[in-house]
């Protein structure tokens, strides 16, 4: 029983293992030549941000990247799309260049004639990032508009069974969605805002999961981009402003406390006004952090391989396994966190909706309000 | 600090990219999956319902039969009952006049024997009378032939009525 555990387990591992070492190889490839120092910080932050060519990796002394179309728009040269390909080895084109240092580090400069950088006034170029973002939402109306084909073929069948498979795992988590999340947190109004948690749920959680795979359409920062969870956030904060009854608006402008704290100092209709925004910031923030967190701590778990081995041999060897074992914890970790964000970004989300249309005085608003 | 700094144009593309896929799955994907799961759970509630209602069903007609059959079963015991009561009945009627039947005759039987007793022993008696009568007679006729001995049981009897007397 032991040594099958042991079989089974090192069998489980090892795809891991080669896995973890995939991505990391290339970024420290590409130091090597120059330093043995090895720049960790350097290294996770290539990753972790955005860029505008997606880096795959490299074989020998030959970098394998798609090159991305990038948009750029100043007052300058007008609208110029072109691929990021000339960006290659520093280049110069039309007068855009990537900037390697200060603010604007890794993005789109131009140089105006007073011999000053600034960004292009618009610059909505395809960058790793969009990439990935476009890359996983085809991905996600695949597999939603798939099952959703499957349903229609059941239900014109009329096969009412438990589907088995993938099918019944996703709608294991339809079913979590609708039932334990959208219903007992809004409400009667609930099936209103179904769609938009589904979309939301699995936007989330299908980005985590191909942001842990650490190979081509994975393995991009989507969900740890603060631009994508502030557009998630918004929706939110705007589903829960427009459809907030009469109820809502009057527990913010004229709470159920005391006069003296509404008049003539209008404290709590100010803390409440206040809270609308930072519902939907923390929303914005927790699902950012948790997920560049995770990131950054497999990332770094790597590189402790690469660092080790810069300085000696037999030490980069013995940290080698302790790196990978971590890298393989953090992983299962991520992938619980990954679920565990989505989750908690449906939840609050139709928790916040569900205050906003309160049926009757709602006692759950000081309990929620700690979240 | 740049990472805390939403990008203009991945803001841009991300409100695009999740407004056209909400648009899509909001409309064609996600509301027949969830009225289907929702008619499934419908169906599986009323075939539960269903199932119930039957099974009470059933159990009403288990306790009807067991009822049924028990009062079957008591009328069964009930008409043995009866039939054994009705032939001790008859046997003990039977056995009675039966009793009564044979102690008439016993008693008729012995009546007659009776009867038949006092005639054979009246008719025993007669003959003994006559038979005595005769045998007197006969001694008689011969002890009186001649006198002395007339004269002797005349004197004996006289002395028997005197020594009576």
């Amino acid at each position: 029983m032991n040594k099958y555990f042991n079989i089974r387990f090192l069998r489980l591992l090892l795809p891991f293992v080669v896995l973890m070492l995939l991505p990391s190889a290339p970024a420290y490839a590409a130091h090597e030549s120059e330093s043995a120092d090895v720049d960790v910080k350097k290294i996770i932050f290539e990753h972790v941000k955005d860029a505008y060519e997606w880096h795959i990796t490299t074989w020998g002394d030959k970098h394998i990247s798609i090159y991305l179309p990038v948009i750029v728009y100043s007052e300058r040269s007008g609208w110029a799309v072109f691929s990021s390909e000339v960006f290659h080895h520093d280049a110069e084109y039309m007068g855009f260049h990537i900037c390697s240092h200060g603010d604007n580090e890794g993005k789109i400069v131009e140089v105006d004639a007073n011999g000053n950088e600034s960004r292009p006034l618009i610059d909505i170029s395809i960058t790793k990032t969009v990439f990935a973002l476009f890359l996983n939402a085809l991905l996600l109306l695949v597999i939603v508009l798939c099952m959703a084909r499957k349903y229609k073929k059941y239900k014109a069948e009329g096969n009412y069974e438990v589907p088995k498979g993938f099918v019944g795992a996703f709608e294991m988590l339809v079913a979590m969605v609708v039932d334990d999340i959208a219903k007992p947190n809004i409400g009667a109004t609930y099936a209103r805002y179904v769609p938009y948690l589904l979309t939301a749920f699995f936007f989330i959680f299908l980005s985590n999961i191909m942001g842990i795979i650490p190979f081509f359409p994975g393995g991009s920062n989507v969900t740890g981009n603060i631009a994508v969870t502030m557009v998630l956030a918004l929706f939110t904060f705007f589903i829960v402003n427009i459809f907030g009854n009469k109820e809502y608006w009057k527990e913010i402008f004229w709470p159920d406390v005391p006069v003296w704290l509404k008049v003539p100092v209008p404290l709590m209709p100010f803390i409440e006004l206040f809270g609308i925004f930072v519902k939907p910031f923390a929303l914005m923030i927790r699902l950012f952090a948790n997920i560049l967190a995770g990131h950054t701590v497999v990332l770094a778990f790597v590189s402790i391989i690469f660092v080790t081995m810069a300085v000696n041999t037999v030490i980069g060897t013995a940290m080698t396994f302790v790196s990978v074992i971590f890298t393989v914890f953090i992983n299962f970790l991520e992938l619980l966190v990954a679920f565990i964000q989505a989750f908690v970004f449906t939840m609050l989300s139709s928790v916040f909706i569900g205050l906003s249309q309160p049926q009757h005085h709602s006692d759950n608003h000081h309990e929620i309000s700690e979240l | 600090m740049s990472f805390l700094l939403p990008d203009a144009g991945l803001l841009f593309w991300m409100l695009i990219v999740f407004g056209i896929v909400f648009f899509i799955l909001a409309r064609y994907g996600f509301p027949i999956i969830v009225s289907m799961v929702d008619e499934r759970k419908k169906i599986i509630d009323r075939s539960l319902q269903d199932a119930k209602a039957a099974n009470e069903k059933l159990a009403a007609i288990n306790t009807e039969s067991e009822a049924l059959l028990k009062s079957a079963r008591d009328e069964q015991a009930r008409l043995l009952r009866e039939a054994a009561a009705t032939r001790d009945e008859i046997i003990k009627e039977a056995r009675q006049q039966a009793d009564r039947e044979s102690e008439k005759i016993i008693a008729e039987a012995r009546r007659v024997i009776q009867m038949e007793k006092e005639d054979a022993v009246r008719d025993i008696q007669r003959q003994v009378a006559v038979l005595s009568v005769e045998v007197a007679r006969k001694i008689l006729r011969r002890e009186l032939s001649d006198e002395a001995n007339q004269k002797t049981l005349i004197e004996t009897y006289i002395d028997e009525t005197l020594k009576q007397q």
